[in-house]
């Protein structure tokens, strides 16, 4: 197949499928179209990434779309975690909707926003036009605000409301400074679309003004770093994963928060390219240093377990932010595995814990028990999920992030303690909490009920199998990826 | 020696204290028509004054020499103010000798005076007019210097004369800072003449009025000189405006038809600001004292727009 | 033809309109004055795109300048006013504290803003490089009036004013982004538009206000 064409059929499918479920509403089979979109979106990304592997990046469609290394395992993994995500949601949004939670309107709303969203994610990723990857990113906001108060309780519709106003505040600070790009590559490029593709701009980076790069950076650090949920621009993440449906947290912490720090890494590129000095990686290092820390003492004071998991987002956000920031092949090379682990961790947590909730019909900690007698694959996917989490080893975040503070004792070794504090006590508190919940007797109160296997069991093992041996092509995309992030 | 800079400096100030009546009156009598009264004509404030400068003086028991000086003291600096505020030339000699600053200045001394006679008797109404006209004040003379000095800088001056000629001379035109000054001094006029919104010449109302509080024990021809010194500050304000914002018409070739030309030209630009103020007047009601501070904000916040602007946009 | 002069000063005073309606928007208290004073900022940077593009002649700006008066002028303010009516909040007033401490911000944001664009008005060439530091303050000022108010409706038209600047920093900075991306962004307010209608309604039945002070259950436990 043609590359364009596969892209336009990448793009295509989830789009297709938000418009048709739009249609179909709450019939029966629209969880089983959700999961077919999803899949062939997923078919058609692995065709992608194999053009890719072969015949190295590309521009199609008019250079509109641009594919390298770096994007394509990002499309990829989009693509297989809304997969699962589908596959997850159909058993828990059925009983969401018998437990009246959600009513017609709701579910073919949630059908089709699911699939709007992971179209704007895509593209995202997929476009070459920095401009368009703003207005993606703000769809992409936009398609998942109505799903966070999809519940309309008054917290559910106040999160969504946090989650809206901060974000869209947040991101216009980015297109404020993806004005500024074009102004600096505008002086060099000439007007027109030209001077936005990305492909462009990286190949005349060196002649950009550097003291406007280095202004619009900080913008577009704001911008995207609001939606990355970097601290102290993080108040809404914790609102938005805790209050909408559990597939909702999934992907808004497993893809959309890659996604955010996907455009900032991209943008820090250029700016390096330009300004030559480390004043981005700076910026960069202390947002996630600074996400590390707070993200990990907020953990140990939580009492909604939905609310822990996306402070560990933060945390790890932190992480991956924190290594891009650093810089130099080995950092980067834990950072984009951190992106790739603790997406699949993350969202293979919040699938345990969505059946988990619902078996208690709450999301207090306090009242979740008895996890491994009540259901073992719940209580036992929740705590390798944990494991795997906070890094033990094997699992594939422990490799990750045993990279990246190998590399920050090589170049940043004054900051090594901050950084083991954070983990550390991330650690510490994620095992006190998860404890008490999958030990121990089952309560009365706890209901049986059928869950889907597929998704936690296919991410876990992912995980630890990235752990244990890294693929060839996943180390040679990562070894490209680095190359193309120097 | 050139005799002509002296003789319309005097014709000026003969020009100030003899109109500013009959400017008053023309104001009176816009707004009994807007609201459907017959007025008392054009000259019924001549005939106010004469009447009061034929009364007696009443003094208060405790009343000491600065409540017996300020009339003076008050109608002086305002005339003095006339002087300096070129209307018909540019080519004053006290329009040389004093800028803008000390034009500022001479009204706050008289407000200054008058705060004080207004609390030196001791009655409860003119303390309390006395502390809101300098709340007031206190807030208006920033914004008044803002709003000026936002001029001063376009025209590299703080001499009104030059002001005035650089304006005139057509160099700055359809400019933001402008548009912004002139608005912050259309509010800072209504506040420092004391018209409505921010208080009515018209009341004795004793819990809204401000300047009539103050004056409230003064009698006979103490009286017609601080009234007749507000009837002029009225008009030296509009004046201010006219010449600064809109100087068409003024005298700068000094010659005999040229102030006769400018004389026309100010009494036009008096009467159109009369219905202006009228028409700001009727439509708007007197704000309650504590929204005074939002209304001289704004007047600030223009004023300091205006200054921004000028440094932003040109 | 007309003196380019005077039509770059008309810009520069469309300009100063703009930057006064956004200082009028943060401090005006009826939520119908609001709707309107928007309108006429929207209306001012339709002007004003369109005379740049007069000047730089710079035909696709026109349609900029179409988009921003269909969209700012007639359609939002329309919706907004729909939903007031709808949800009787017409005459509602709301309670700003401290306006002038908030107009004192609002100065020291526009001098910052001044600052922040000192370098790029440096390189720049364009004629209209000096507004910049003004549509920057529209931003800043958009961004305080959500800070500062408590209401719904007046955060979201902070919201969309913020949104005015960023489309004014763009026509200021660079003669406008290319057209695929001012059509994008023009589509994601009209999303965005659409999305905080249904929230007003949401907000409403829920809370019974609009008073988004209601709205303080998630916090950190302590």
């Amino acid at each position: 197949m043609n590359s364009s064409v596969m892209l336009l059929v990448l793009l295509g499918v989830p789009f297709c499928a938000s418009v048709v479920l739009a249609f179909v509403g709450d019939r029966k089979f629209a969880p089983e179209i959700n999961i077919l979109g999803s899949a062939a979106t997923f078919a058609v990304g692995i065709g992608l990434a194999l053009e890719v592997y072969v015949q190295g990046p590309m521009l199609a469609g008019g250079r509109f779309f641009f594919v390298d290394a770096f994007n394509v395992y990002l499309s990829v993994l989009t693509a297989f975690v809304s997969m699962t995500t589908a596959v997850f949601s159909r058993r828990y949004m059925r009983r969401e909707r018998e437990h009246g939670r959600v009513g017609h309107v709701g579910m073919r709303f949630y059908h089709a926003m699911f699939q709007l969203f992971i179209f704007a994610m895509l593209l995202c990723l997929l476009t070459n036009n920095v401009g368009v990857l703003w207005i993606a990113m703000e769809l992409a906001t936009l398609s998942t605000v109505l799903l966070v108060s999809l519940y309309r309780t008054p917290t559910a519709i106040e999160a969504a409301w946090k989650y809206f106003i901060l974000c869209g505040v947040g991101i216009a600070q980015a297109l404020f400074g993806t004005v500024l790009l074009y102004f600096a590559a505008e002086k060099v490029l000439g007007e027109g679309g030209e001077a936005l593709l990305w492909t462009n701009l990286i190949r005349v980076s060196g002649s950009l003004e550097p003291t406007v790069l280095s202004l619009a950076f900080v913008f577009l650090m704001v911008g995207y770093g609001t939606k990355v949920g970097l601290v102290p621009l993080h108040n809404w993440l914790p609102d938005a994963h805790s209050e909408g449906p559990t597939p909702i947290s999934a992907v808004l912490s497993g893809l959309l928060l890659n996604i955010a720090l996907y455009a900032l890494v991209r943008c820090k590129v250029l700016v390096d390219g330009s300004t030559h000095t480390h004043h981005a990686g700076n910026i960069m290092m202390g947002f996630g240093l600074l996400s590390i820390i707070v993200a990990a003492f907020s953990l140990l004071r939580q009492k909604d377990i939905k609310r822990m998991f996306s402070y560990s987002s933060i945390e790890h956000m932190g992480v991956a932010t924190f290594a891009f920031g650093l810089g130099g092949p080995i950092a980067t090379f834990g950072a984009l595995l951190h992106m790739l682990v603790h997406s699949l961790a993350k969202s293979a947590i919040f699938f345990t814990v969505g059946h988990a909730s619902q078996m208690h019909r709450s999301q207090d900690m306090a009242r979740i028990r008895g996890l491994f007698r009540g259901n073992p694959l719940v209580g036992w996917g929740l705590m390798f999920g944990v494991m795997a989490i906070a890094g033990m080893p094997p699992f594939g975040i422990f490799t990750s992030e045993f990279l990246i503070l190998t590399a920050t004792m090589k170049d940043a070794p004054y900051l090594t303690p901050f950084l083991l504090l954070g983990l550390g006590v991330a650690f510490a508190a994620l095992f006190r909490k998860v404890q008490p919940m999958v030990a121990g007797d089952v309560p009365s109160y706890q209901k049986a009920m059928k869950v889907a296997h597929l998704p936690v069991i296919l991410h876990l093992v992912l995980v630890l199998a990235i752990g244990l041996y890294m693929p060839d092509f996943l180390n040679s995309w990562f070894h490209t990826a680095v190359e193309l992030l120097k | 020696m050139n005799l002509y800079p002296f003789m319309t400096e005097i014709l000026q100030i003969m020009i100030v204290l003899g109109i500013s009546p009959a400017f008053v009156g023309w104001v009176r009598m816009l707004k009994c028509w807007s609201q459907g009264r017959t007025s008392a004509g054009v000259f019924q404030p001549y005939r106010d004054i004469r009447k009061l400068f034929a009364k007696n003086v009443v003094l208060a028991e405790n009343a000491s020499w600065v409540f017996r000086f300020t009339p003076y003291l008050v109608f002086g600096t305002t005339v003095l103010a006339g002087g300096i505020i070129p209307m018909l030339s540019v080519d004053l000699p006290l329009s040389a000798t004093a800028d803008v600053i000390v034009l500022v200045a001479l009204f706050a001394i008289a407000r200054f005076f008058i705060a004080l006679a207004g609390m030196d008797i001791g009655t409860a109404f003119g303390g309390m007019g006395s502390s809101r006209e300098m709340t007031i004040a206190s807030l208006a003379e920033p914004a008044m210097l803002m709003a000026i000095f936002t001029l001063s800088l376009a025209c590299r001056s703080t001499s009104l004369s030059q002001i005035v000629t650089v304006i005139f001379s057509g160099q700055i035109q359809l400019r933001p800072y402008l548009a912004f000054a002139f608005l912050a001094f259309v509010l800072i006029s209504l506040a420092e003449t004391g018209r409505i919104p921010v208080d009515n010449p018209a009341t004795h109302l004793e819990l809204t009025m401000v300047h009539e509080a103050m004056i409230l024990e003064y009698s006979g021809r103490h009286l017609a000189l601080i009234e007749w010194a507000g009837m002029m500050k009225l008009m030296l304000f509009m004046a201010l405006g006219a010449v600064l914002f809109f100087p068409w018409g003024i005298d700068v070739t000094s010659t005999a038809a040229g102030a006769l030309r400018a004389f026309l030209f100010l009494l036009l630009k008096l009467g159109a600001s009369g219905v202006v103020l009228v028409l700001i007047e009727t439509g708007l009601a007197k704000m309650r004292l504590f929204r005074l501070t939002e209304f001289l904000g704004s007047a600030f916040l223009l004023a300091t727009l205006g200054m921004l602007a000028y440094y932003i946009l040109d | 033809m007309m003196d380019l002069q005077i039509v770059s000063q008309i810009s520069s005073f469309l300009a100063a309109l703009v930057l006064l309606t956004a200082f009028g928007m943060l401090v005006q208290k009826r939520v119908y004055g609001l709707i309107h004073l928007f309108a006429w900022q929207g209306l001012f940077l339709s002007l004003n795109t369109a005379v740049v593009g007069f000047v730089a002649n710079k035909h696709h700006l026109y349609i900029s300048s179409v988009l921003t008066l269909s969209l700012k002028v007639v359609l939002l303010p329309y919706i907004l006013h729909v939903l007031i009516n709808r949800l009787k909040i017409r005459k509602e007033v709301e309670t700003v504290v401290n306006i002038p401490m908030t107009m004192m911000i609002g100065i020291a944001l526009v001098i910052f803003s001044y600052h922040l664009t000192a370098p790029i008005r440096q390189l720049s060439t364009l004629i209209t490089r000096s507004t910049l530091a003004v549509a920057l303050a529209t931003v800043m000022l958009g961004l305080l009036m959500m800070i500062t108010r408590r209401h719904a409706v007046t955060q979201i038209i902070g919201f969309l004013a913020l949104e005015n600047g960023l489309f004014f920093a763009a026509t200021s900075a660079t003669y406008g982004m290319p057209l695929v991306v001012e059509l994008g962004v023009a589509l994601d307010v009209l999303i965005a538009a659409f999305i905080f209608g249904i929230f007003f309604f949401h907000i409403h039945t829920t809370f019974d206000t609009l008073d988004v002070e209601q709205m303080a259950k998630l916090k950190e436990e302590n």
